[in-house]
């Protein structure tokens, strides 16, 4: 009889809700119990309001059994679990779960699926095809499929890929490098982790495409310091790549050669902009650059550098495989294609959502999401993490499209959806929005530098209520100040939260229950 | 983790690791950090020389970066989640509650516990979050969370 195959998933949000025990205690089971299994430690599907989440396979359909805690375990062996027995935790087959089958799942369709570090398993689900169909057509049918797809930078500024690729590609140089941001500091956003938890070898097989496009031999990936189990995983990956000969020189007998140094951050949410990466990555202060040169011709150690975002990059291979037009039939107007969209915050069914572009706000939120974790109404919604707008619940008709967000003062950033329920107090997150930008400023500008740190006085003063209309003309000239004079979006931008509580929730401040 | 400062040959082994790369530098700090926890003056003169920079340069760059602590923090370092998807869930309250607890404002030490804030720990679909050494926790109310600090500690008096 062969092992019946358990999945636990191994991934930062299912391990810090217990999927570490919850596994431990499933060998243990399994092994008093005489029955041989087979453990993997698969990535999350995404439905993080249900982790920890255990498949058993059963037949061939993987049969699910949600918010499994390491107590329920034994009760579940006896229920027959290995068989997929009636349990009170049990979901149905994992393929019927709605909340993931009504996705259109381009980006992240591994992660959960797989486990992310078994060569063979990446193998049998299409991995490295679309680099053996990149090696097979050359690098100009990629960047004509890249640019064909619309692909928009998912990092955050939305900038086309296939421009940013061709750019590189057309810039001599004896080195060219692919720097993957993999600094994901937002606030709300947890795809790219996802992704590289899951899906690790997928994130490994984009950037060889991407270098093998562009003509680059080395890349980076610019990995946070918060995410230390996405590190233990992208490591162990990366040695996978490397011993198959799916990583260094002449890949596969291709001639191409590349290779991926893996980089830590250390806690600077400013280094997630591309130029204060690309210093940090030559061990410098995360200081921004001024632009021009653009990375593009002059990025790390002075040579051309793509800088694209983890889901921007895992996006390629199944455009390379399926061809851009068909990416490109997918979401709205110059939105095109999916995004991995992430519910957060105050929620009841938090987790990855990858839907086109043109889905609302309300759809993300209500269809998915079921409404608060609270029960209460929701009051606002930050999209886009620490620089996006609050945006009111009289808005969430929005489409999500690049363009009708920009129309409403806010942006889709990449794409963390933050609710927040009527008992929050939105003075105090219009203050947050200022003491985050004190904190992170990189001090190259003093609108960002020092104008943070008076928007926080200004927005306490107005909390107290001393002199409220002329602390009101104090804290808009600030903003006006940070937007015009800041080099980088974050003193540029840090104004959108702060001007959005000032229009939609002004009362706030009367109310505020004062500095915290 | 222990606070105990680095010794000079542990430094130099570091810095072989990466090659004695100097642009390298903030991974030599991010391995030295992780493990001893701080980094301190004379560990910075040693680097400077070892990856041939300025004392400058590599002052610069520890001062620059949150993660680099110039202060031994005590044996167990807790960060409380403060960025916006956690205040939505009360991220507020329970570092009220954690100062209370614990004896410590952020950054500070007490009972060789250090409390930290983090700006997102990825965990935003399972707020609040928190992180006790170097491993994240999710879904963490009041209860959770003396009940994580309690078996931080139990862990460390079974360890010894
Ligand atoms: C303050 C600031 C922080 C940023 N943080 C990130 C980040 O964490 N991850 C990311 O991919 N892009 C981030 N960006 C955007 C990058 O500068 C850049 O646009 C992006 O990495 C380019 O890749 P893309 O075209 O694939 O999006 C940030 C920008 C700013 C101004
Ligand atoms: S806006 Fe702020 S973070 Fe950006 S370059 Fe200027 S000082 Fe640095
Ligand atoms: S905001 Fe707290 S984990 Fe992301």
């Amino acid at each position: 009889m062969t092992a019946t195959k358990v999945y636990v998933p191994r991934e930062t949000s299912a391990v810090s809700v217990g999927a570490d025990e919850v596994a431990v205690a499933i060998a243990r089971e399994a092994k008093q119990s005489g029955t041989s299994i087979e453990l993997i430690r698969n990535g999350s599907w995404g439905a993080t309001w249900l982790e920890p989440l255990v498949e058993v396979e059963v037949d061939g359909a993987r049969i699910a059994y949600g918010n499994v805690s390491e107590e329920d375990v034994p009760a579940m062996f006896a229920a027959g679990l290995l068989e997929g027995g009636e349990h009170k935790r049990r979901l149905g087959p994992i393929m019927e779960v709605g909340y993931l089958i009504r996705q259109d799942r381009w980006t992240c369709w591994r992660c959960g699926l797989i486990d992310p570090l078994s060569l063979q398993d990446f193998r049998l689900h299409q991995g490295f095809n679309a680099l053996e169909k990149a090696f097979a057509e050359g690098p100009d049918a990629v960047l004509d499929s890249v640019t064909e797809s619309g692909l928009r930078g998912r990092g955050g500024a939305g900038f086309p890929t296939g421009i940013k690729w061709r750019t590189v590609a057309e810039t001599d140089a004896d080195q060219k490098y692919i720097a993957c941001n993999a600094d994901e500091g937002d606030s709300g956003t947890f795809s790219d982790r996802m992704l590289m938890e899951g899906d690790p070898l997928g994130l490994i097989e984009s950037m060889a495409i991407a270098g093998y496009a562009v003509g680059a031999s080395k890349g980076y990936i610019y990995l946070r310091s918060e995410y230390p189990l996405t590190y233990a995983i992208l490591t162990r990956a990366l040695e996978t790549a490397r011993d198959s000969g799916w990583l260094g020189d002449n890949i596969q007998g291709s001639g191409f050669d590349f290779d991926i140094e893996l980089h830590l951050g250390a806690g600077s949410y400013v280094c997630g902009e591309e130029t204060a990466m690309l210093e940090s990555l030559e061990g410098k202060k995360g200081i921004v650059r001024y632009k021009p040169p653009l990375p593009a011709h002059e990025g790390l150690f002075g040579k051309p550098t793509v800088v694209n975002n983890v889901i921007t990059l895992a996006s390629v291979p199944n455009i390379v495989n399926l061809g851009g037009e068909r990416y490109a039939g997918m979401g709205v107007n110059r939105s095109k294609g999916t995004l991995a969209f992430q519910l957060a915050g105050n929620i009841k069914r938090g987790g990855l959502v990858e839907k086109s572009f043109g889905v609302t706000l309300r759809e993300l939120i209500d269809d998915w999401g079921g409404g608060t974790a609270s029960g209460r109404p929701v009051k606002a919604v930050q999209v886009g993490g620490p620089l996006g707008a609050y945006i009111p619940a009289a808005q969430l008709d929005t489409p999500l499209d690049y363009e009708a967000f920009v129309d409403i003062g806010a942006m889709i950033g990449h794409g963390g959806i933050v609710v927040f329920d009527d008992t929050a107090d939105m003075a105090q997150q219009a203050r947050f929005a200022m003491e985050f930008c004190a904190i992170e400023s990189c001090g190259k500008c003093t609108p960002c530098r020092i104008g943070s740190t008076r928007g926080v006085e200004v927005i306490d003063r107005m909390i107290a209520g001393e002199k409220r209309e002329e602390n009101y003309d104090l804290l808009v000239e600030l903003c006006d100040t940070m937007e015009d004079a800041s080099l980088c979006a974050m003193g540029g931008m840090t104004p959108y939260p702060v001007r959005s509580v000032l229009k939609h929730f002004a009362e706030d401040f009367a109310s505020s229950g004062g500095d915290r | 983790m222990t606070a105990h400062s680095i010794d000079k040959a542990t430094t130099s082994d570091i810095v072989g690791q990466f090659g004695a790369r100097p642009e390298l530098l903030v991974q030599v700090l991010q391995t030295i950090v992780s493990r001893y926890g701080w980094v301190s003056e004379t560990t910075i003169r040693q680097l400077a020389t070892e990856l041939n920079l300025s004392r400058a340069d590599v002052h610069g760059v520890v001062n620059y970066y949150h993660d680099f602590r110039t202060e031994p923090p005590g044996r167990h370092i807790v960060k409380i989640c403060q960025a916006e998807a956690c205040q939505a869930m009360g991220s507020r309250a329970l570092t009220d509650h954690a100062r209370e607890s614990l004896g410590a404002s952020l950054h500070e030490t007490s009972d060789d516990v250090t409390l930290e804030p983090v700006y997102c720990l990825g965990n935003c679909a399972c707020a609040p979050a928190v992180m006790v050494n170097g491993k994240t926790y999710g879904r963490v109310d009041q209860d959770r969370f003396d009940a994580l600090i309690g078996s931080m500690k139990e862990a460390a008096s079974d360890g010894n």
